[in-house]
């Protein structure tokens, strides 16, 4: 690990100077992934923010009935949270099918929309990655891309995004708020939060350098049937091959988004749309643009398997 | 017998310092950049905790996990290091009642905290029901990911009693349950290579029958 200096925050607006004055600071909060990823030296922050101690650790509900998540809630203390399990019964089980007891402990609501993809050649420094070093070429393409995305790929980068909780998140249409250096706030909608890869794929989401995430606002309850269904090459602790959040209606309408198939949470309105008519049908409308790899091209058929359950499950 | 250990801690003492002393004096060559909000701060921070309740006060390179912290610097060696990165559980402590994995975390993000290790959890003579329980049920074969796995069921078995719900927990709403579902699906992130895993089962169940 590279040296760096280390800083504890004492207020947002100090976090945020703090961010803002060095542009090769990161913040910390429960930092599962950063430490692992400074450990390979593939993250190499000079300064660290601590912005555990903040005050951002509160869930409350808002004006209008929805649900503001603290940057800082951990993700045990969120899928535990009573107004989750009963009102955003999807977030919970999202959470709850990612990492370990030990990492949910730590992992932060924030940290979790920011973890990087677990791609074994960003991992590896001795391949090249145009996300770890731009420019460098992708191993993935022509190497082992049984884990990689099928869909919003580019010919710079065919990585995944990892996160559970996006993905309850992307179909709970939540919002993103953010402070940046100058004290200015703004609220992103989870929609326009992550970036397809693009010949950019090291710039991973629209926050701008130095930007903080404050919190994490979910709407109010839609009801329905809330269902995430997660497949994996383990019975627990794997990322996903595929993963399916679902809301849906007793009217046989409802959202849904898929993880483990492109580099942020995948959602077509157009296909929920076609949700009454089947999972193959909303499927279908989901990948219509797939370009998978020969090793990955099984995700595409594991979609439709795994949304149709997901339905027979709402039905049933 | 004594001093080959005696020369490794020293050994390892000495090279921690060193480490120190290179990055005070890499802020040295570097000190604008290493100004914020005024302050000048430099690659090693103070901080104290509090470990299996005694205060411990230390100033450490700042790229000190806390696993390192507990094994190199206070020589508290039954929190073991296996993967180093989050993936094994073998270093799992439970800091503030809540279990972490201290590989992936910076001793100085713990100012302040109550950290238990197994050194705290019992000792030999009076032992913890749960290493009590791990020997009589066997719970182990080389030992190594075992100090990681008891804490971890210490800590599994009070998140259920907190009502912390899990993969497999069936309904939302309700309270769950102490199951063998359950306890295989927590214990999910210590990782036991000599596959000693139903009879880890064993012992917390056990454990959790006892108590309820």
């Amino acid at each position: 690990m590279r040296a760096f200096t280390y800083e504890r925050a004492s207020s947002v607006e100090a976090a945020a100077k703090a961010a803002a004055s060095n542009p090769e600071a990161k913040f910390i909060a429960g930092g599962t992934n950063l430490l692992d990823l400074m450990k390979l030296e593939i993250e190499t922050p000079t300064h660290l923010i601590d912005v555990n101690d903040i005050g951002l650790d509160k869930i409350e509900p808002t004006q209008d009935g929805g649900l503001r998540i603290g940057a800082l809630v951990r993700n045990t203390d969120l899928a535990a949270h009573e107004t989750v399990r009963r009102d955003y019964g999807l977030l919970s089980r999202a959470l709850l099918a990612g990492a370990s007891g030990q990492l949910r402990n730590k992992a932060s609501t924030a940290g979790n929309l920011l973890q990087r993809t677990r791609c074994p050649y960003f991992y590896d420094t001795n391949q090249p990655c145009n996300k770890r070093q731009p420019g460098s070429g992708c191993s993935a393409i022509g190497g082992f891309s049984r884990q990689h995305a099928v869909i919003g790929t580019s010919e710079a980068c065919i990585a995944t995004n990892p996160s559970d909780m996006a993905i309850a998140m992307r179909a709970l249409d939540a919002v993103v708020e953010t402070v940046k250096g100058d004290g200015s706030r703004r609220a992103i909608p989870i929609a326009d939060f992550h970036r397809l890869p693009g010949d950019t794929p090291h710039i991973e989401t629209v926050l701008e350098p130095g930007e903080m995430i404050t919190a994490v606002v979910l709407p109010p309850p839609i009801g329905g049937r809330q269902i995430y269904r997660k497949v994996r090459d383990r019975a627990s602790y794997a990322f996903a091959l595929v993963s399916v959040g679902a809301v849906i209606q007793s009217n046989g309408t409802g959202r849904i988004a898929v993880g483990g198939v492109a580099h942020k949470p995948w959602r077509v309105e157009a296909a929920e749309a076609e949700l009454p008519n089947g999972a193959r049908a909303a499927a279908h409308v989901l990948l219509a643009d797939a370009r998978p790899t020969e090793e990955n091209r099984f995700k595409v058929e594991l979609v439709e398997r795994t949304l149709a359950a997901v339905v027979s499950e709402a039905r049933g | 017998m004594q001093s080959p250990n005696q020369l490794e801690i020293s050994r390892r003492d000495l090279l921690i310092s060193s480490t120190a002393t290179v990055a005070v004096t890499g802020v040295a060559a570097d000190g604008a950049a290493a100004q914020s909000a005024g302050k000048i701060m430099d690659h090693t921070t103070k901080v104290s905790f509090t470990v299996n309740g005694e205060r411990r006060d230390l100033d450490l390179d700042n790229r000190t996990t806390l696993l390192d912290a507990l094994r190199e610097h206070l020589h508290l060696t039954g929190t073991k290091k296996g993967c180093d990165h989050g993936q094994c559980g073998a270093c799992t402590v439970i800091i503030d009642g809540r279990r972490i994995n201290a590989c992936l975390t910076l001793a100085v993000m713990h100012e302040g905290d109550q950290i238990t290790t197994i050194e705290g959890l019992g000792e030999p003579g009076n032992l913890h029901p749960m290493q009590a329980a791990f020997i009589k049920h066997d719970g182990f074969q080389c030992g190594y990911c075992t100090p990681g796995q008891i804490c971890s069921s210490v800590a599994v078995l009070e998140e259920i009693k907190a009502n912390i719900p899990s993969h497999v927990t069936g309904d939302l709403t309700r309270q769950a349950h102490v199951t063998p579902a359950e306890i295989r699906e927590r214990m999910s992130g210590n990782i036991c290579r000599c596959g000693a895993y139903s009879n880890i089962l064993d012992a917390i169940t056990e454990v959790a029958g006892t108590r309820a």
